[in-house]
């Protein structure tokens, strides 16, 4: 295990409340607080623990995204990455097109291992690992909640719907995590100040031979359906009453 | 004609309730003829249960023993080989079909529609984002084929009394041997399954403790409900984590909602929208939940749900 690549996405604040703007063309972005998508920080803080674990191993963090995405790339590597990589470009990329730029940045940095959050809490659209791995051609391990590497070889615990799920994967492999692999470290000061000396290369589509094309266009953004604000009951026995007249109970 | 390709879901015994739901989604596109794929070491069962859902033209064994374990490496290319003969392949919103499907699209160089909600047109459809809290209109090119991942929650599952035809289908692609199942931890259990329970009754972090997390399990048990937990229940260890409900964990629309001791983080009702009723039971009256909830209860859960246990028995 000599290299790890973490890809991380810069999404609006977990603790935002969205906004559908009034015209229907998409959320409200302005003025909003901007951050790494959570379960991509889980993913660096699990690259993070195998390099601590290991000998010489080095941490890549990239992204693709606007300029701007140079602050979510600082904080990765406030919390530990060794050097970053923007890809930059000023329109959002599908999953697919960010997928094969994964795959450009991988086939010159050659990592054993791509960590990804399971999804973006933006899009909601839990592809991009899975497309990684299959272009490729490498084996993927969605969903992970422990994560055990030896020699070649990883053993990764999934989160599926029944309950819990091992496979063993060789290396090199895609892995993308779930909410409870791990609990990311807080970024301390002095560690703020390291990171704006370690290195953060930008790059473009162009240069690494991806052409972002449009599959699904986003013809409409529309807030959901509210549900209608119920009754209030007093006590239990008026409770089960009202359930009963539903016929629900 | 839109020839829409379904993987069903199985474990080798049961056909998923998931499956007939997409294929109630598929039936929605305009002029769609709608086959049910299945891979497995052994289909026979199951290719009998989906035969016999409504509005399936043909079911598609494919049977081997490198099939025997839903491994998104070993069936993907499989699934890309069979793309061919089809516009739209489409599978469940559940973790087989979340992990499998972005690997097909992938591989077929084709969009996915994720947690697709509504069909508007054979190219044109709705699904959430942000936690559903923006619902986008996504539109793809005919030209291409469309993958998607189905969300349950919002389709009822097709009628059974289907006749389809069963054949048995071999695809000659190597597969990889890069990935192995290795084994799984299932919280076997007697009741409901959460993804299509008819009652749920779900546990939040004012429950304290495992221990007391029982108690919920108990007032299920006697009205036969499948029981979820809110992520700060399952991360604080009072529930395993196939329980979750919300955004990140499962999406579910029963007939009945009880959330006992949940706050309703925006996540958590992401979860549960689709639900018919929904009952809050918390001490906190100002409580998120209360503002989605039809029905809400203010008080001390530790009265109320052995209390809510007795009445409703009779």
């Amino acid at each position: 295990m000599q290299k790890i690549m973490v890809c991380i996405k810069r999404v609006v604040d977990y603790n935002v409340r969205i906004r559908v703007k009034p015209d229907g063309s998409g959320v409200m972005l302005d003025g909003v607080k901007m951050s790494v998508n959570p379960f991509d920080e889980i993913a660096l803080e699990e690259s993070l623990r195998i390099k601590e674990r290991g000998t010489n191993i080095e941490v890549v963090a990239v992204s693709i995204g606007i300029a701007d995405t140079q602050q979510q790339l600082r904080t990765a590597l406030a919390m530990g990455a060794d050097r970053a990589i923007l890809v930059q470009t000023d329109t959002p990329v599908e999953p697919l097109t960010a997928a094969q730029t994964f795959l450009a940045l991988a086939k010159k940095e050659n990592p054993d291992l791509i960590f990804l959050g399971k999804q973006a809490i933006d899009d909601d659209a839990n592809q991009t690992g899975q497309m990684l791995a299959a272009i490729w051609d490498r084996p993927q391990a969605t969903y992970a909640s422990k994560v055990e590497i030896s020699g070649n070889k990883a053993s990764v615990t999934r989160e599926v719907d029944a309950g819990l799920e091992t496979i063993e994967v060789d290396l090199p492999a895609v892995v993308t995590v779930d909410l409870r692999l791990n609990e990311p470290r807080y970024v301390k000061l002095p560690d703020i100040m390291k990171a704006k000396k370690k290195p953060l290369d930008v790059t473009s589509l162009d240069a690494l031979g991806v052409s972002a094309g449009v599959l699904l266009k986003t013809v409409k953004t529309e807030p959901p359906a509210q549900r209608q604000k119920g009754v209030m009951v007093k006590d239990v026995a008026e409770l089960v009453d009202v359930l009963k007249k539903k016929g629900l109970i | 004609m839109h020839k829409v390709l379904i993987v069903g879901e199985h474990d080798g015994k049961a056909l998923n309730p998931a499956t007939a739901k997409c294929v109630t989604c598929a039936s929605g596109i305009p002029d769609s003829e709608i086959t049910i794929v299945l891979l497995g070491a052994d289909t026979a069962a199951v290719a009998a249960q989906a035969a016999a859902v409504a509005g399936v033209k043909s079911v598609l064994r494919v049977d081997r023993p490198e099939n025997e374990h839903p491994l998104a490496a070993i069936f993907a290319p499989q699934l890309a080989a069979l793309a061919a003969d089809y516009t739209h392949v489409f599978g469940p919103s559940t973790s087989f079909g979340k992990d499998l499907m972005p690997r097909v699209a992938a591989l077929l160089g084709a969009p996915q529609v994720s947690d697709l909600m509504a069909v508007e047109g054979a190219y044109r459809f709705r699904r959430p984002t942000y936690a559903g809290n923006a619902i986008v209109t996504v539109e793809a090119d005919s030209a291409r084929k469309l993958i998607a991942t189905v969300r349950v929650a919002s389709f009822e599952a097709a009628k059974s009394g289907g006749n389809a035809a069963v054949e048995s289908k071999t695809i000659g692609v190597t597969l990889p041997s890069h990935t192995r199942y290795v084994g799984a931890k299932s919280g076997s259990t007697d009741r409901p399954d959460l993804q299509t329970a008819k009652r749920v009754v779900s546990g939040g972090r004012a429950l304290g403790s495992a221990e007391n997390f029982k108690l919920l399990l108990s007032l299920a048990d006697k009205i036969g409900a499948a029981v979820g937990a809110s992520r700060a229940a399952v991360d604080a260890g009072y529930a395993p984590n196939e329980m979750q409900v919300g955004q990140t964990g499962k999406i579910i629309s029963p007939d009945i909602y009880i959330a006992i001791g949940i706050s309703g983080a925006i996540q958590h009702l992401t979860g549960i929208k689709d639900a018919r009723t929904i009952v809050a039971i918390n001490k906190d009256g100002e409580a998120p939940i209360f503002e989605v909830a039809d029905v809400g209860l203010v008080g001390d859960l530790f009265q109320i749900v052995p209390e809510l246990e007795r009445l409703v028995g009779g």
